[in-house]
């Protein structure tokens, strides 16, 4: 049986970022499981490629003040991946990689000036996101990033470093709290003694400083080195206990239903940690698609950002501005908080951020302005004088803001209609929105953006 | 059909404009009189301050020794045989001489960490080092004491972990007009005037709507008090300066605001930090010089408490770059004008002992701050706010 199209928009907002109009009618006849299969399809890997050579350099061989410049260029360069991961975003077709390699982006969140382990590791993350998590939690682990970030080439059998050996536990695989000891994190950390990095940015096991005694790890003793470790949280049912919560809170925007995380901990396991299995389960299950978690996840900065783009094409003369809108949302990617990810979920929301998130789309669509209807009482000489007003706000917005939206474009992905435009691009019934007849495309587009309810997917 | 002809119905039909009554209730309110009525302002120093050229031990030799190119040691203030002020913190010292300020010495948490992001956190949160926590701890006062967001207000474009609660989040401002005349586009109006009380429910979509709701009211409240009152003295006209100014027209208008935040930037100063750093001693004692004579003008000075902190210190011995990089305990100030204990809270940062990176080890935790400022100036329950039980010190 073929999807509805309201079912199908929460699809597409879960796994992706939206869908278009246009792009709605070529899938409207699919059953579920034809959807969840042509999502996986489209989503195949390729890294996502920049330029970075110039940063495979010895820093030894740099005087001070080249050492100072290629910081800042590194810098610099951060910033240039960010905008160059929201871009493909924007672009790709193969969506739920790029939501499921945000999550994990979030979950394994690392907050470095380091474009080359940087990109590495989203790269690594990218990869296995649909694929399996046992590999990619291994894989991170020996990521230079997350070596860095965690602090590793600091653990040394004569002075051990916890930073890894408590977060891999605390925030990778089984959650805080949830059956591990002080004891089993000073053990881990005895095995991960050695894990270090070369000059080449990549992994390297230094035996001379790994801890070759015996340990006892969640109850397992043994000579055991890093990846026995990995193995060993990968044993345990709590690990895909608590990835399958936070997958399914993520997917339906609301912690969901006891025996569902059971379910799905169950199959995640018993699979091997298969991610494609496990997302296809999810996807297909009837309750992913109970009313009562449509258009109710509050949008991600990523997904307002990028959906909104998806549905407008826009292009930016300045590209920095999307920074500076990261910034004022509190998600620059590559940049989460602290290594326990983003403040999710009614965390992205305050009051500065709200009323931001409800000016965004009439700044980047219209220098600023909603367009609204003159009250009758109000004078000619009144009203001339608000135009003029308007027209000056414009401009100065234009010149900071350098955003020009493709009408033409956007047109066509709604079908060059503009009926029901707001039971499209909400998700849930707005309290109120003020839309004239006579207002355009791009009017109506404004005001159905900048509303409360196109927070919500 | 029936989504569909709900939307035309609510999209099209005019009418009935509804005022919610959470509304009606704010709106109308008279200010009472708000003498007894206190409140907090916490100030960051923002980048790391360092605390060895802010209260100056200059006379321990290790002090100058480890600071051969950029250890102060000139036209200093006096505070104590041992300790000495900034040369350019001229009112502070009038503060100080006046038993209007406390200054404490050493404080810092176990583990200290020492990047600017994650010790912010830590000191926004109250957390422990090892745990990361979701809300601040003036935003979980907010919580479990307050009823609006104008109760907790940041002078800032954005708002801080600090002020964010669970369920209540404080509110940010730069400019009280601005921030109202936004809420008031005729769009955002007219979605307001749509709200009412049944759709302000416990999920995400009645959350966004508490917190627009919340956010209008707000700046409406914020507004009508800050247009009421014109400060009479002299602020610095920097962005400090329009901070603390702010600050000092929104508690001498009576706003019932419990707590305010702000920041003063630049302290990372790992290069040529002399000048640099005096340059922004200049510009906090001068902003708290102001601060503090417009408060006593309202008579709200000894309402209010100020608390200033740093995310951490700076090592105790500077670098090769004239500059210093990032310690752990620091200094922290309390200015106020109802402290029982004014001056030199406890002794001299110990230079002697310092931890395995060369930084001063903490000797009273910054959450026996706060449990103070809770519990002694504001009658809160300090230990639900952060969490366990911390023993309060004596400075108010």
């Amino acid at each position: 049986m073929a999807l509805s199209v309201l079912h199908i928009q929460h699809l597409y907002w879960r796994a992706g970022f939206g869908i278009t109009k246009n792009d709605l009618q070529s899938v409207r006849e699919l059953t579920v499981e034809e959807h969840v299969d042509l999502l996986f399809k489209k989503s195949d890997f390729k890294p996502l490629k920049y330029e970075l050579s110039k940063f495979h350099v010895n820093l030894k061989d740099l005087s001070k003040d080249e050492r100072k410049a290629l910081r800042q260029e590194a810098n610099q360069t951060m910033i240039k991946l960010d905008l160059h991961w929201m871009e493909h975003m924007v672009a790709t077709k193969g969506v739920l990689r790029e939501k499921m390699a945000l999550f994990f982006h979030d979950h394994f969140a690392v907050r470095l000036k380091n474009p080359v382990v940087c990109l590495d590791l989203l790269n690594t993350i990218r990869k296995h996101s649909l694929g399996n998590f046992g590999e990619m939690l291994m894989e991170v682990s020996h990521s230079p990033a997350m070596i860095i970030f965690l602090n590793n080439q600091q653990n040394k059998k004569a002075h051990p470093n916890e930073n890894f050996a408590r977060e891999v536990m605390e925030l990778f695989t089984l959650g805080r709290d949830n059956g591990y000891t002080e004891e089993d994190i000073k053990e881990a950390a005895r095995a991960f003694t050695g894990w270090t990095i070369n000059k080449r940015f990549q992994f390297q096991f230094n035996p001379r400083v790994h801890d070759t005694g015996n340990k006892t790890i969640l109850g397992q003793s043994g000579n055991f080195k890093g990846e026995d470790v990995i193995r060993i949280l990968l044993e345990q049912k709590q690990t895909a206990k608590y990835l399958c919560e936070k997958i399914l809170k993520f997917l339906l925007g609301v912690p969901a239903h006891q025996e569902d995380v059971d379910r799905c901990a169950e199959l995640f396991y018993t699979s091997d940690y298969n991610l494609e299995v496990l997302l296809k389960s999810i996807f297909t299950s009837d309750s992913f698609y109970d009313s009562k978690y449509i258009g109710k996840k509050i949008k991600s900065p990523t997904d307002l950002l990028v959906g909104l783009n998806r549905q407008v094409p826009i292009e930016y003369k300045e590209p920095k501005v999307i920074l500076q809108i990261q910034r004022r949302l509190n998600q620059v990617l590559f940049f989460p908080p602290n290594v326990a990810g983003w403040n999710r979920d009614q965390g992205w929301i305050d009051s500065s951020t709200l009323l931001f998130r409800m000016k965004l789309p009439s700044l980047l669509l219209n220098f600023g302005v909603i367009e609204w209807q003159p009250d009758e009482t109000l004078s000619e000489e009144m009203i001339a004088r608000l135009n003029n007003q308007q027209e000056k706000l414009q401009k100065r917005t234009e010149k900071k803001i350098q955003a020009y939206p493709n009408w033409e474009k956007c047109a066509e992905n709604f079908d060059n209609s503009i009926e029901n435009l707001d039971t499209f691009l909400l998700q849930t019934l707005p309290v109120s929105i003020d839309i004239q007849p006579d207002d355009d495309l791009k009017t109506r587009i404004i005001k159905i953006m900048s509303t409360p309810e196109y927070q919500l997917c | 059909m029936e989504r569909r002809d709900f939307l035309k119905n609510s999209v099209f039909a005019s009418g009935v404009v509804l005022i919610p009554s959470f509304l009606k209730g704010m709106q109308f309110i008279n200010p009472e009189k708000l003498s007894g009525y206190r409140n907090v302002i916490v100030i960051q120093l923002s980048g790391g301050n360092d605390g060895l050229s802010t209260i100056i031990p200059f006379q321990d030799d290790i002090y100058l020794k480890n600071r051969p190119n950029i250890g102060l040691n000139e036209n200093l203030f006096r505070l104590s045989d041992e300790l000495y002020l900034n040369s350019h913190c001229r009112e502070l010292k009038e503060l100080y001489d006046n038993g209007e300020m406390t200054i404490i010495n050493s404080v810092g948490y176990p583990n200290p960490n020492r990047s600017h992001f994650r010790s912010t956190d830590i000191w926004h949160t109250g957390s422990s080092s090892d745990q990361f926590l979701k809300n601040g701890w003036l935003g979980t006062y907010l919580d479990a004491n307050c009823e609006s967001s104008f109760q907790g207000i940041q002078f800032d474009s954005e708002l801080s972990l600090i002020l964010k609660g669970k369920n209540l989040n404080g509110i940010s401002v730069t400019d009280p007009k601005q921030l109202f005349n936004t809420t008031r586009e005729p769009f955002f109006k007219n979605i307001v005037e749509h709200l009412d009380d049944e759709m302000l429910t416990e999920d995400n979509q009645g959350y966004l709507y508490k917190t627009l709701v919340d956010t209008y009211s707000s700046a409406e409240y914020i507004y009508d008090h800050f247009k009421t009152y014109e400060t009479q003295s002299e602020f610095p006209n920097n962005q400090f300066g329009n901070s603390l100014k702010g600050i000092a027209q929104l508690i001498s208008s009576g706003l019932k605001t419990r707590v305010y935040y702000t920041t003063l930037g630049g302290f990372d100063t790992h290069v040529n930090q002399l000048n640099a750093h005096n340059a922004l001693m200049k510009t906090y004692s001068e902003g708290m010089g102001a601060l503090v004579k417009e408060l006593k003008k309202s008579d709200r000075f000894k309402d209010t408490l100020i608390l200033t902190f740093s995310e951490f210190g700076r090592r105790v011995k500077e670098n090769g770059s004239k500059g210093t990089d990032h310690g752990a305990a620091n200094n922290l100030f309390i200015v106020g004008g109802g402290l029982k204990q004014p001056g030199l809270y406890n002794g001299k940062p110990d230079l002697e002992n310092l931890d395995d990176n060369g930084d001063i080890r903490y000797e009273i935790d910054f959450r026996n701050v706060y449990a103070t400022v809770l519990e002694n100036w504001l009658q809160a329950d300090s230990r639900m706010i952060l969490g366990k039980e911390f023993e309060k010190l004596s400075f108010v």
